[in-house]
């Protein structure tokens, strides 16, 4: 396993976590409508660039998993919910919002450097099913940290402010 | 002269038919109250529509002190003498017998009467309290699309420059938010593209997710009217009800709800597939054209036949139609508003003008319709989440423009953030951070989604809420003070239409009781908070609504929304297009004749937003991205809605409207006529899903989601199966129980079942997007079990 085949590694395991994180932060802040839909709605993009890096992995020896199975809705999912429609209420809540925020940004910066790294290997290697991969995905990644970060531009002011 | 005619049971009234090209005819309708003459009429005063966004043109008839009638305005472009059913009917909601004459407070949990001095001061001082204590951040403003420019704008300025907070939104957020939007992403700026005459010129009229006939009845009549006239146009309806629309068209296609993206990216498609692209204007005017064909290069008929439920061949017919019209006129409302991803399929219809280079010439209308009266203004006056005069908040030249017409500092105007949309001042609420909301003219409590909710939110305690209105609404009721406001034919100022067209609306008659015009309401405020100016001098210098309008004039200048060309005398003849300037005296027929310019990255409005996500473009990338100023075409991929039916929610609800009713029926359902002919609530399903639900019309059912639940009749319709339809007018003022549900049993508004969901862009809830079941609670002709001592549900057996 050279570079790339590590590197690929890394982006896979990258993009299962974020699913998973996207998907438990739309739970955590059910209460928070937007943050709800939109993270569910991104989480899907995380999921298929885990499958797709999982189809590319033999070609550059890894063996990738794949996405998780989330399943349906389980007891923790139902126990998350609850939680936040009792924490929905209080102002501190807006403070985990905005941390769990920028922990899902920081996640998905970190994917995107692994495209980078990936998309510019492919360039040099000529290899095109790899660059393909990258120019799909990469700019979904990008997508995610702009969300991240228009949210958090929007939601400071009040959440900090009016503790 | 179309006389008191019955025009509940034929809303359209007469055919007037004419060619295309022709002037549209004159019909002048009108009503009079009983016994009255028109040459008993002592006085005709100029006005419009209030009740609908067309804005018809009218003379409201005075005697003896008192409305007695209306009669429409035969020389106005808008409707050439013609008025709808709502228009002929609803003038009589202002001689209600519960109209609020006196301010309320809240003494010992229960609202009681007192006197203007003792309702501002409570407001006031509560204001001052937060901005002392928790700073503006804690203050917010809920306004309508049914107040007048003059009083927009009012509140614009004390709320941004005054109060200085973020928080300031009309209810157009949840008519007209999506039309903004999509105009925004398209065009770079708010601004109707076409004009009410491309009707008169179309070969092709193309209908998305708007049901004119009930929604905009007089422009329904217009296209009546070409329809039985010589060389008609073809008419294509998207709509999954059979509307009178559909029932008119010829090609009808009924999506599944929650799929209007996947339906006009095939259409897209089937265009570029074909080579009806206009190459030429593409170049000239737009940038993103090969975006838009690789992302739809897959979205073949076929596919989206899987995906909306609408079979391919009915698809590949509508893209034809569209495909070979010479002059194409589209209009969009909610059907599209007010789903899943809305804004997305808003662009897509601007796309579909911009590929076949079908705006800025007669006939070639694109109509991002409005939903209410006077939704243009409270977007171009900065009341509704925006800033005044289509100014861009992430560009500092426009926020430092407004600040010297206001003569404050540019920090002093908060433009960190977009100013907050409704459903997140409703959140700020609920989680604690936003602790007072002043309510004019509108009533979330029954028209926002999930109302128990917004019950909730409204009734804490920590909460302070203010409400202006004309009567003691749901919303109204769970007030801390309630200040009465004058209407329409009570106070002057201006409104306009979904095609730009500004009308002014006199002052007829005297206000109720004690009861003040809403600007008269803001100004009190303002001189109470004693808002100053950098110099010192008075915020709101004005006193009058011609002053506010002088005002307005200036902060448009130069703006898309350009009124400097305007004043009231010339208004006074009849309604005018802006923008109206020195050098368009006459007012604009049609944007975008010669370019985009209000697109350029110094001018636009916005600078657009990822289409699933709502996030932001960056100043740096739209310049690169539309460095001269074009068209901006953005492809949207399809996502699935996120809530569908399911086992136990088998059902895909849509809430409407009808033609009878206006809102929540504060005014429509104190009109006698209109009120009889739609009493209560109802549900519709098709014919074939009540058979497969053991169901028959006249039953009384239970609609549930869930959120919750309504009783309602049913009726049987033609309506796309596994869909259930319910009018969302309905609340609880005229019940026992006032503004909510009785105890231990389901209400009958519709917003008791939607879903808390919003579009991403447009932040426009989603009413037409959700899972529902219908069950049997009493066959036909049977009483409610519940309630058979009481009466009033009887009515709608």
């Amino acid at each position: 396993m050279n570079g790339i085949g590590i590197t690929l590694r890394a982006l896979h395991d990258g993009e299962r976590d974020l699913e998973t994180d996207l998907l438990a932060v739309a739970e955590r802040h059910r209460t928070e409508h937007e943050v709800h839909h939109v993270a569910t709605d991104v989480a899907r993009w995380s999921r298929e660039h885990a499958a797709r890096l999982a189809a590319l992995g033999p070609d550059h020896g890894v063996e990738l998993s794949g996405p998780r199975d989330h399943g349906a809705p389980g007891a923790l999912t139902a126990l998350r919910e609850k939680a936040a429609q009792a924490l929905g209420r209080r102002p501190e809540t807006g403070l985990l919002l905005l941390e769990d925020l920028r922990d899902l940004h920081l996640a998905a910066a970190r994917n995107s450097l692994h495209w980078e790294m990936l998309a510019q290997s492919a360039q040099a290697t000529r290899d095109r099913a790899l660059l393909d991969l990258a120019a799909d995905c990469h700019p979904q990644t990008l997508r995610q940290m702009r969300w991240t970060n228009t949210m958090i531009k929007v939601l400071s002011p009040q959440l900090l402010v009016s503790v | 002269m179309d006389s008191s005619p019955d025009r509940i049971a034929n809303p359209w009234g007469e055919r007037t038919p004419y060619a295309p090209g022709d002037p549209w005819p004159v019909r002048t309708d009108l009503h009079l109250a009983d016994g009255v003459a028109q040459e008993d009429v002592e006085r005709w005063v100029p006005s419009a529509s209030i009740l609908h966004s067309n804005g018809d043109a009218m003379d409201i008839a005075v005697r003896g002190g008192r409305i007695v009638g209306v009669r429409g305005r035969a020389a106005d472009r808008v409707n050439r003498g013609r008025l709808g059913p709502k228009d002929l009917y609803g003038w009589q909601a202002n001689h209600a017998p519960d109209r609020l004459t006196r301010p309320l407070v809240r003494e010992n949990g229960r609202l009681v009467e007192t006197d203007w001095d003792t309702a501002m001061d409570r407001v006031v001082s509560r204001t001052r309290t937060l901005l002392d204590e928790r700073g503006p951040g804690s203050v917010g403003f809920y306004t309508s699309g049914q107040l007048f420019l003059e009083e927009y704008y009012t509140l614009s300025v004390l709320a941004h420059a005054g109060v200085r907070t973020n928080h300031l939104d009309g209810n157009t957020r949840l008519c007209t938010a999506t039309a903004a939007e999509a105009l925004k992403e398209s065009f770079g700026s708010d601004g109707q593209p076409g004009s009410y005459e491309d009707i008169d010129h179309a070969d092709t009229l193309a209908l998305f997710g708007h049901n004119m006939a009930e929604t905009q009845t007089v422009l329904w009549m217009r296209v009546l009217d070409r329809l039985e006239g010589s060389d008609p146009p073809r008419l294509l309806c998207v709509d999954p009800r059979y509307t009178p629309v559909a029932r008119r068209a010829d090609v009808h296609l009924a999506p599944r709800p929650g799929t209007n993206v996947a339906l006009l990216n095939a259409l897209l498609h089937e265009i570029i597939r074909t080579g009806r692209v206009d190459r030429a204007y593409l170049d000239a005017h737009t940038v993103g054209y090969d975006e838009l064909a690789a992302g739809v290069e897959r979205c073949t008929p076929r596919r989206a036949a899987e995906i909306c439920g609408v079979p391919a061949a009915e698809i590949e017919r509508a893209a034809d139609l569209l495909g070979d019209a010479k002059r194409l006129t589209s209009t969009v409302l909610q059907g599209v508003y007010q789903s899943h991803q809305a804004s997305a399929a808003a662009v897509q219809v601007n796309n579909l003008h911009l590929i076949r280079g079908m705006l800025g010439r007669p006939g070639c209308g694109l109509m991002q319709m409005n939903g209410q009266p006077t939704a243009q203004n409270t977007r171009e006056c900065g009341a509704d989440g925006d800033l005044p005069g289509f100014r861009n908040w992430q560009n500092d030249q426009h926020v430092t423009e407004l600040a010297e017409i206001w003569n404050v500092e540019p920090d002093g105007i908060p433009h960190y953030g977009p100013p907050t949309h409704a459903m997140q001042m409703f959140r700020y609420a609920e989680q604690g951070s936003l602790r007072m909301l002043w309510i004019s003219g509108t009533n979330p409590a029954v028209s926002l989604p999930e109302l128990g909710r917004i019950r909730s939110v409204l009734a804490q305690e920590r909460l302070f809420v203010v409400v202006q209105d004309l009567f003691l609404t749901e919303t109204a009721q769970l007030a801390d003070v309630v200040l009465p406001a004058a209407t329409w034919g009570e106070k002057t100022g201006t409104f306009t239409n979904a095609d730009r067209t500004v009308h002014l609306s006199e002052k007829a008659v005297e206000p109720p009781g004690e009861a003040r015009a809403d600007l008269d309401i803001f100004l009190d405020f303002a001189a109470r908070m004693d808002f100053r100016d950098k110099d010192g001098g008075p915020l709101i210098p004005w006193r009058d609504p011609q002053g506010a309008f002088a005002a307005w004039q200036r902060c448009s200048a130069g703006r898309p929304c350009d009124y400097t060309g305007l004043s009231y005398d010339k208004l006074r003849d009849g309604g005018i297009q802006w923008p109206c300037t020195e050098d368009a005296p006459d007012g604009t027929a049609r944007l975008y004749t010669d370019g985009f310019d209000h697109a350029h990255p110094d001018r636009c409005e916005s600078y657009g937003k990822d289409m699933v996500t709502g996030a932001t473009v960056t100043p740096v990338e739209y310049r690169s991205l539309n460095p001269d100023g074009k068209a901006v075409i953005k492809a949207a991929e399809y996502l699935p809605p996120h809530e569908d039916a399911s086992p136990q929610y088998p059902l895909q609800l849509i809430t409407g409207r009808t033609v009878h009713h206006f809102h929540t029926r504060t005014k429509t359902g104190r009109a006698p006529e209109l009120n009889a002919a739609a009493p209560d609530v109802w549900a519709e399903i098709s014919p074939a899903e009540a058979a497969a639900q053991g169901l028959a019309a006249g039953d009384l059912v239970q609609v549930t989601t869930p959120r919750g639940a309504i009783r309602a009749r049913l009726r049987t319709v033609a309506i796309r199966d596994g869909v259930v339809f319910v009018p969302f007018h309905y609340g609880y003022w005229d019940t026992p129980e006032g503004h909510r549900p009785p105890d231990g049993r389901p209400g009958r508004a519709a917003n008791e079942t939607t879903v808390t969901d919003w579009d991403p862009l447009s932040k426009q809830p989603l009413f037409k997007t959700a899972a529902a079941r219908v069950t049997l609670v009493a066959r036909r002709g049977t009483p409610q079990p519940q309630d058979t001592d009481d009466a009033r549900t009887g009515s709608t057996a």
